[in-house]
C-alpha cells in the first residue's frame, strides 16, 4: 500500500508582479518500506515539492495551487497546521542539504536533538537527552555524552550532517525525505553518509524519499528512480530497469554525464548542453525539447503524457513522444 | 575566557585613566583655580596661600601625579557648595540617577524588545508600519523636549502624575518614559532587522521540519538568535542614557548625578563636577564590562574564539 | 543610476527621499529666512506677550505660533533659530569629519603604535558619554559660538576615525594600492589618490548619522545654558526659557521642539537610506 500518494500537486511562485507554475501538475506514490530516487538538474522543482508536502514552502512568494498529498489516508496538504506539525519530525523526518547552516549555531547539539524527543514522544529533558546519547552513537559519533553540551560550530561538515540525521531519525520516522543530504559535503564523507543513511533505513525500516542531482548516489541507494524536469516527472521506474534502458533523452543524458561505470555502451561523458527552462516564461510542448537534440516537432508543440513503456518491466513509465532506444540504435 | 576577561579588565582601566587624564587636562584649561575659588577682591597673598595649599605651584606633571593618586583614593577634594569631600557628596546623590537610568533601561528593553519582535511578527501589516513609524519618531525626538511634552499632557493638563520631584514611584513614571524612550525605539528598530534576517536562516526551517510549536521556533530558534545584536546596543545606549539623564533630570528636577553635575558647573563647584563625571565614566565602562561578558554567554562561537 | 533608482523605490527610499526633500526644505528656510517678511526674531514686545497661535486654515495672522514670554514672535524664532543650529552642526560634523577621517587614514595607514594610541584614544573617549564631555568642555572653555562648534567635532572624530581605520585596512592590501607602492609612489600619494577615494562613502554615511547626533547634543546643551547664547536664537534655548511659562502657554514649547525633532528625523531618513544604500554593515556601530 502506499504510504504517500501525491496527486495533482501544483506550486507556484510569485517574484516581481509575475507568477510561474514551478509545479504544474505531479503526481506519484511512494510504497511502504520503499527508497524513492528523486533526481533533476538544481532547479527542477525537488525541493520546492518537498517543502510544499510539509507546509515549509515560504508562502509567500510561493504558493500550492491544488493538489492532495495523501499519507497513512491523511491529505498532508489539506488539514490543519497544528496537526502537520504532529507529523512533522514525528512520523515524517526531513533532512536539508546544508549542514553548515541547517542546525541553531547558538544552541547546544544536545538541546536541538532533544528538541523533537521532548515535542512528539512527551520526553523530559533528561530523558531526551539520554535518549540524545544513543542517537549520536547510532550515527556514529562517539562519545556522545560529551559533545551533547558542544555547539554546531565544533563540528566538521559530516559531523553536523550526522547529527541532522540522529534529529530527523529521532522519532524513528515511517518516511525520511532527505533532500541532497551528500551535496555540500567531500566526496569521501559523501560515501559515508549514503552507507549510514542506508543502515539506518533498514535497521529502522525507513520509507525514503531521496532527492538528488546526482545519478551515481541514486544507484546506491533507490529501488525506484524517478526523474524530473521543471517540474515534471520524465521517467520513473525500477532503478535496474532505468539504468540498463533509459527512455527519455533526459534521463540519457544525465546518465551519459556520469564520471564513471553505469553508462549505457556507447555513451560519453559530457554535461547536456543548454539551460533548465526558465520558469516565468513556459513554452508549450515538452519543457526538454529546447535542449533535445532528439526532439520531434511534436515535442515543440505538445507536452507528452507520462505513460507506460511497453517493452519494459511493469512500473517503467516515460513521458516522451519518441521511441529513444529506436533512435539510439 | 578567563584570558579575555583579563584583557577586556585591563581595557576598562586604561578607559578610565583616559577620563581622569581628560577630566585634568579639562579642569587646567579652566584657568587659575585658585582665582575662580577665592571670593573677588581677594588679595595676592591669599591667592599665593591658596595655589601652595591645593598645590598650584608645582610643576603640571606633578599636579598630575598627584591628581591622579587622589583620584584612585576617589579624593577629588572638597566640594565648593557643601564644604564636603566631593566624591560623598556625588555617592549621595548615586541612588537616584541609579532608579531613573535602571528604570529607563528596563522600560527601553522591554518595550523595544515587544514592539520590535511584534513588528517582525506581523511584518507587512499595520501593526509593522505603526511600530517602526513610532520608533522613527522615537529616535528623533529629543530628550528634554519629550518630557516637556509628557510633563505638558500628563502633568499640566491631565494632572495624573507630578511634574516632577522625588517621591514616591509616582514621580519615576514620567522621567523613566522619556529616558527610555530613544532605547526603546532603538532596541525595536535593531530588533525588528535583526529578527527579519534570522527568519530566513535555514536552521528556522529545520526546527519547523522538527515540528516544534510556533512560540519554541519564535523563543528559541529566532529570538534567542536575534538577541546578540541587541546586547551590543545595550552597551552603547547606556552611554545615551547616562548622558540623557543630565537633561532629564534637569527637566524633572530630579535630584540625581546628572543635575548635580549641572549646578555644580553653574556654582563653579569643579571638585564636584570632576567626581561626578569619574563616577558616570566608571559606570558606563563597567557597563560595557558586563555587556561584553554577555554577549560571550549568548553567542558560543564568540566563546570559542576568546 | 539605475542602482539609484531601484533603491529609491524600495520603501526605506521613498523614506529616505522624504527626508532629504524636508531637509532641503529647512535649509533653504534658514538659508533665505531673513528674506521671508518675519517679524524681528529678538524684537521684544511686552503688550504682546504670550500670544497664543494665530494661525487656522485660511490665514497666518499677526502671529502665527504665537509669542514667547517677551512677547517676541515664535516662528521668526524658530527661523532663525535653524539657521543658527544648522551652521553650528554642519560646520562641527565637517570639522569634525576631517579631523576623524584624517587620523583614521593615518591610523590604519601606518598601523604599528601611532595606530595603537590612536585606536586607544578612540576607546578612552567611548568610554565617556559624549553630553558629559561636551559639558565639561564647554564649561572650560566658555559658551561661545566658536567654543561650541570646536566641542561638537571634539565629540564626534571617534566614529569616522573608527569606520575611516577600518575602511583604510581593507583597502591597503588590495592590489592597486600594492602596484602603487611597488612603483614607488609616495605614502601621500597613495593615501590621497588611492586610498582617500575609497573611504569617502563610508565617511558621507557616518558624517549623515553624526549631523543628527550632534543637532541634538547642540540643543540639550543649549537647554541646559552651555551652548549657543542669547540674543542669538536657538531653539534648545527657546525649550529652556518656555519651561516656566509651560502651564500657561503650551506653544512656546511645543513648536521649537517640533523644529528639532523634524530636523532629526530628516537627517535621520537620509542617513538610514544612505547607509543601506552604501553599506548595511555599517548598521550597527
Ligand atoms: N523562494 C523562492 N522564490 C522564487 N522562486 C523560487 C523560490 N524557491 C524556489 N524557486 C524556484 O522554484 C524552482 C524550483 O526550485 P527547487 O525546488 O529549489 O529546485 P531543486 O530541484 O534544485 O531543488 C526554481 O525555478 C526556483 O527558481
Ligand atoms: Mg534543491
Amino acid at each position: 500500500m502506499a504510504l504517500l500518494a501525491i496527486e495533482g500537486l501544483s506550486v507556484g511562485f510569485a517574484r516581481e508582479g509575475r507568477f510561474a507554475r514551478v509545479i504544474p501538475d505531479l503526481t506519484y506514490s511512494v510504497e511502504a518500506g520503499e527508497t524513492l530516487g528523486i533526481v533533476g538538474e538544481s532547479g527542477s522543482g525537488k525541493s520546492v515539492h518537498a517543502l510544499a508536502l510539509l507546509g515549509l514552502l515560504p508562502q509567500p512568494p510561493g504558493r500550492i495551487l491544488g493538489g492532495r498529498a495523501v499519507f497513512d489516508g491523511h491529505d498532508l496538504l489539506a488539514m490543519p497546521e497544528a496537526r502537520l506539525r504532529d507529523l512533522r519530525g514525528g512520523r515524517i523526518g526531513m533532512i536539508f542539504q546544508d549542514p553548515m547552516t541547517a542546525l541553531n549555531p547558538v544552541l547546544t547539539i544536545g538541546r536541538q536533538i532533544a528538541e523533537p524527543l521532548i515535542r512528539h514522544k512527551a520526553m523530559s529533558m533528561r530523558q531526551a537527552l539520554d535518549r540524545a546519547t544513543d542517537l549520536l552513537a547510532l550515527v556514529g559519533i562517539r562519545d556522545g555524552a560529551r559533545r551533547l553540551s558542544q555547539y554546531p560550530h565544533e563540528f566538521s561538515g559530516g559531523m553536523r550532517q550526522r547529527v541532522m540525521i540522529a534529529i530527523a531519525i529521532s522519532c524513528e520516522p515511517a518516511l525520511l525525505i532527505a533532500d541532497e543530504p551528500t551535496t555540500a559535503l567531500d566526496v569521501t564523507v559523501q560515501g559515508q553518509i549514503l552507507d549510514l543513511m542506508a543502515e539506518l533505513r533498514d535497521r529502522l525500516r525507513m520509507t525514503m524519499v531521496w532527492i538528488t542531482h546526482d545519478m551515481g548516489v541514486v544507484a546506491g541507494i533507490a529501488d525506484t528512480i524517478q526523474v524530473m524536469y521543471a517540474g515534471r516527472i520524465m521517467e520513473r521506474g525500477p532503478v535496474n530497469a532505468v539504468f540498463a534502458s533509459p527512455r527519455s533523452a533526459y534521463t540519457y543524458g544525465l546518465l551519459q554525464s556520469l564520471p564513471h561505470g553505469a553508462r549505457p555502451p556507447g555513451g560519453r561523458l559530457m554535461q547536456i548542453p543548454g539551460a533548465p527552462p526558465d520558469m516565468f516564461a513556459p513554452t508549450p510542448g515538452d519543457p526538454f525539447a529546447p535542449r533535445n537534440p532528439f526532439a520531434t516537432p511534436r515535442c515543440h508543440r505538445e507536452a507528452p503524457p507520462l505513460r507506460a513503456v511497453e517493452d519494459s518491466v511493469a512500473g517503467h513509465m516515460v513521458a516522451a513522444w519518441y521511441d529513444l532506444p529506436r533512435l539510439l540504435a | 575566557m578567563g584570558r579575555f576577561l583579563l584583557s577586556r579588565l585591563g581595557d576598562g582601566i586604561v578607559a578610565i585613566w583616559g577620563v581622569v587624564t581628560i577630566v585634568f587636562v579639562v579642569s587646567r584649561l579652566l584657568g587659575d583655580p585658585a582665582i575662580l575659588l577665592l571670593p573677588v577682591g581677594a588679595t595676592e597673598e591669599q591667592l599665593q596661600a591658596l595655589r601652595a595649599g591645593l598645590g598650584l605651584d608645582r610643576p603640571i606633571w606633578e599636579q598630575y601625579v598627584t591628581f591622579l593618586g587622589g583620584a584612585l583614593r576617589g579624593d577629588f577634594g572638597q566640594s565648593f557648595q557643601f564644604m564636603r569631600p566631593a566624591l560623598s557628596v556625588v555617592l549621595e546623590r548615586m541612588p537616584a540617577t541609579m532608579a531613573l537610568a535602571g528604570s529607563a533601561l528596563l522600560v527601553g528593553v522591554v518595550l523595544g524588545c515587544v514592539a520590535g519582535s511584534m513588528a517582525a511578527l506581523f511584518r507587512g501589516t499595520i501593526v509593522e508600519g505603526v511600530v517602526m513609524l513610532l520608533a522613527l519618531l522615537g529616535q528623533a525626538t529629543p530628550v528634554f523636549w519629550l518630557g516637556l511634552l509628557l510633563i505638558l499632557l500628563f502633568a499640566v493638563d491631565l494632572g495624573l502624575l507630578p511634574t516632577g520631584g522625588y517621591d514616591g514611584p509616582m514621580s519615576l513614571v514620567l522621567p523613566a518614559l522619556t529616558l527610555g524612550t530613544f532605547t526603546t525605539a532603538s532596541i525595536a528598530r535593531l530588533l525588528r532587522s535583526g529578527m527579519l534576517d534570522v527568519m530566513k536562516d535555514d536552521h528556522v526551517r529545520t526546527a519547523r521540519a522538527k515540528g516544534l510549536l510556533p512560540g519554541t521556533v519564535f523563543l528559541w530558534h529566532i529570538a534567542r538568535n536575534s538577541l546578540i545584536p541587541v546586547v551590543t546596543m545595550v552597551g552603547i545606549l547606556a552611554g545615551e542614557l547616562l548622558g540623557g539623564s543630565v537633561v532629564t533630570e534637569t527637566v524633572f528636577s530630579w535630584p540625581g548625578v546628572g543635575r548635580l553635575i549641572v549646578q555644580a558647573m553653574e556654582a563653579k563647584d569643579f571638585p564636584v563636577v570632576q567626581a561626578g563625571v569619574m563616577v558616570i565614566a566608571t559606570i558606563f565602562v563597567v557597563i560595557n564590562l558586563f555587556v561584553d561578558l554577555l554577549y560571550g554567554l549568548l553567542d558560543p562561537r564568540i566563546r570559542a574564539r576568546r | 543610476m539605475r542602482a539609484v533608482w531601484q533603491a529609491l523605490t524600495r520603501r526605506s527610499g521613498w523614506l529616505g527621499l522624504f527626508g532629504a526633500t524636508l531637509l532641503v526644505v529647512l535649509v533653504l528656510l534658514a538659508l533665505f529666512g531673513p528674506w521671508l517678511d518675519l517679524p524681528d526674531p529678538t524684537r521684544t514686545n511686552l503688550r504682546a506677550r504670550m500670544v497664543g497661535p494665530t494661525i487656522t486654515w485660511f490665514s497666518l495672522g499677526a502671529h502665527p505660533l504665537g509669542t514667547d514670554q517677551l512677547g517676541r514672535d515664535i516662528l521668526s524664532r524658530i527661523v532663525a533659530g535653524s539657521r543658527v543650529t544648522l551652521m553650528v552642526a554642519g560646520a562641527a560634523v565637517l570639522l569634525g569629519g576631517v579631523l576623524g577621517t584624517l587620523l583614521g587614514l593615518i591610523s590604519g595607514y601606518f598601523g604599528g603604535w601611532v595606530d595603537r594610541i590612536l585606536m586607544r584614544l578612540v576607546d578612552i573617549q567611548l568610554a565617556l558619554p559624549l553630553m558629559l564631555l561636551a559639558l565639561m568642555v564647554v564649561a572650560a572653555l566658555g559658551p561661545s559660538l566658536r567654543n561650541l562648534i570646536g566641542v561638537l567635532a571634539l565629540v564626534s572624530w571617534v566614529r569616522y576615525a573608527r569606520i575611516v581605520r577600518g575602511q583604510v585596512l581593507a583597502v591597503r592590501e588590495r592590489e592597486f594600492v600594492q602596484s602603487a607602492r611597488a612603483i614607488g609612489a609616495s605614502h601621500s600619494r597613495i593615501i590621497l589618490r588611492h586610498i582617500l577615494p575609497n573611504v569617502l562613502t563610508p565617511a558621507l554615511v557616518v558624517a549623515t548619522l553624526e549631523l543628527a547626533r550632534v543637532i541634538v547634543l547642540e540643543a540639550g546643551l543649549s537647554f541646559l545654558g552651555l551652548g549657543i547664547q542669547p540674543p542669538d536664537p536657538s531653539w534648545g534655548r527657546m525649550l529652556a526659557d518656555g519651561r516656566t511659562y509651560i502651564s500657561s502657554a503650551w506653544w512656546i514649547i511645543t513648536f521649537p521642539g517640533l523644529a528639532l525633532m523634524l530636523t532629526v528625523l530628516a537627517v535621520n531618513l537620509l542617513g538610514d537610506w544612505l547607509r543601506d544604500f552604501f553599506d548595511p554593515r555599517l548598521a550597527v556601530r
